[in-house]
């Protein structure tokens, strides 16, 4: 039973890979990498029951935690720094 | 065998981080090959690990390598790749011998290796009453090796002022030039 979620939790995280690798735009990429987190979560929690030890459900919420505020973290400096940065193109030789 | 699949995925992200030129993919996945990391390290009951894993490979690292691609630019430059037989046949005979040196380790939880003969008996038992820590991996980092733990948070430290001071922040340095400016101005007249 447990295994067989895991194997499921495995083969999500190939399709999430190959979206990473594939993904055209950087956003499929940025969505890759949190189904990853995801996935890491899951399987935190079911390596915990096929291991016999639940208290592994604290650890897989710390994940989701650090995850959840990874991703927001990630797309704020996305939106301000990269996307911002890109009209400006033109005056690179500003920096020192 | 989920370890065989994990190692299977993180072969193929090392090599995909090499291969890709888009820098903000190349980002990505690095996140992506920290938290398979991460997974790896929780199969291998080493938790504290796998969080700092988690939270500085696929939080902080790749936070400040958006922030350098930001600075810099997007594209990764394709110089002309020249075979160097010397650098190959180094990297092979390194790599041999690290396999070879592998050999000579005690396999993965063996009662009998040195480090749970001596070592791991001396700390469970006798930590406990002389530093009085319940957290043994704490008493570990925090007393026994509390000079070298010292050692490593000014390391950081220190890293962390160099970067600030190297990046900066916009702000200080748009105020510095407007003073450069007013300054010139005012010798103008």
């Amino acid at each position: 039973m447990f295994l067989a979620t895991a194997l499921a939790i495995l083969v999500t995280l190939a399709l999430a890979l190959t979206r990473a690798f594939l993904g055209p735009t950087i956003h499929d990429r940025i969505l890759a990498v949190n189904v990853v987190g995801t996935k890491t979560v899951l399987m935190i929690a079911v390596v915990g029951f096929i291991t016999g030890r639940p208290e592994f459900i604290d650890i897989a919420i710390v994940y989701a935690l650090l995850n959840y505020i990874g991703i927001i973290a990630v797309l704020r400096v996305f939106e301000d720094a990269s996307l911002a940065a890109e009209p400006t193109n033109g005056g690179e030789e500003e920096s020192p | 065998m989920i370890d065989i699949v994990l190692l299977t995925f993180l072969v193929v992200v090392g090599v995909a981080i090499v291969r890709v030129r888009n820098l903000l993919a190349v980002t990505m996945l690095t996140g992506i090959y920290s938290l398979l990391v991460a997974i790896l390290f929780v199969l291998l009951d080493a938790v504290d690990v796998a969080l700092t894993e988690a939270a500085v490979g696929a939080g902080l690292l790749v936070i400040l390598m958006l922030a350098t691609i930001a600075l810099t630019t997007r594209k990764e430059k394709v110089h002309a790749a020249r075979q160097n037989a010397v650098a190959f046949v180094v990297v092979s005979v390194t790599g041999a011998a690290l396999i070879y040196a592998t050999l000579d380790m005690p396999p993965f939880g063996d009662p009998e290796a040195p480090a749970h003969v001596h070592l791991s008996p001396r700390f469970t038992q006798d930590s406990p009453e002389e530093i009085g820590i319940p957290n043994m991996v704490t008493s570990v980092l925090a007393s026994y090796r509390g000079i070298d733990t010292l050692g490593e948070a000014v390391v950081i430290f220190a890293a962390a002022v160099g970067v600030l001071l190297v990046l900066g922040t916009g702000t200080v340095r748009r105020r510095r030039r407007s003073e450069d400016d007013g300054e010139e101005a005012r010798e103008q007249p």
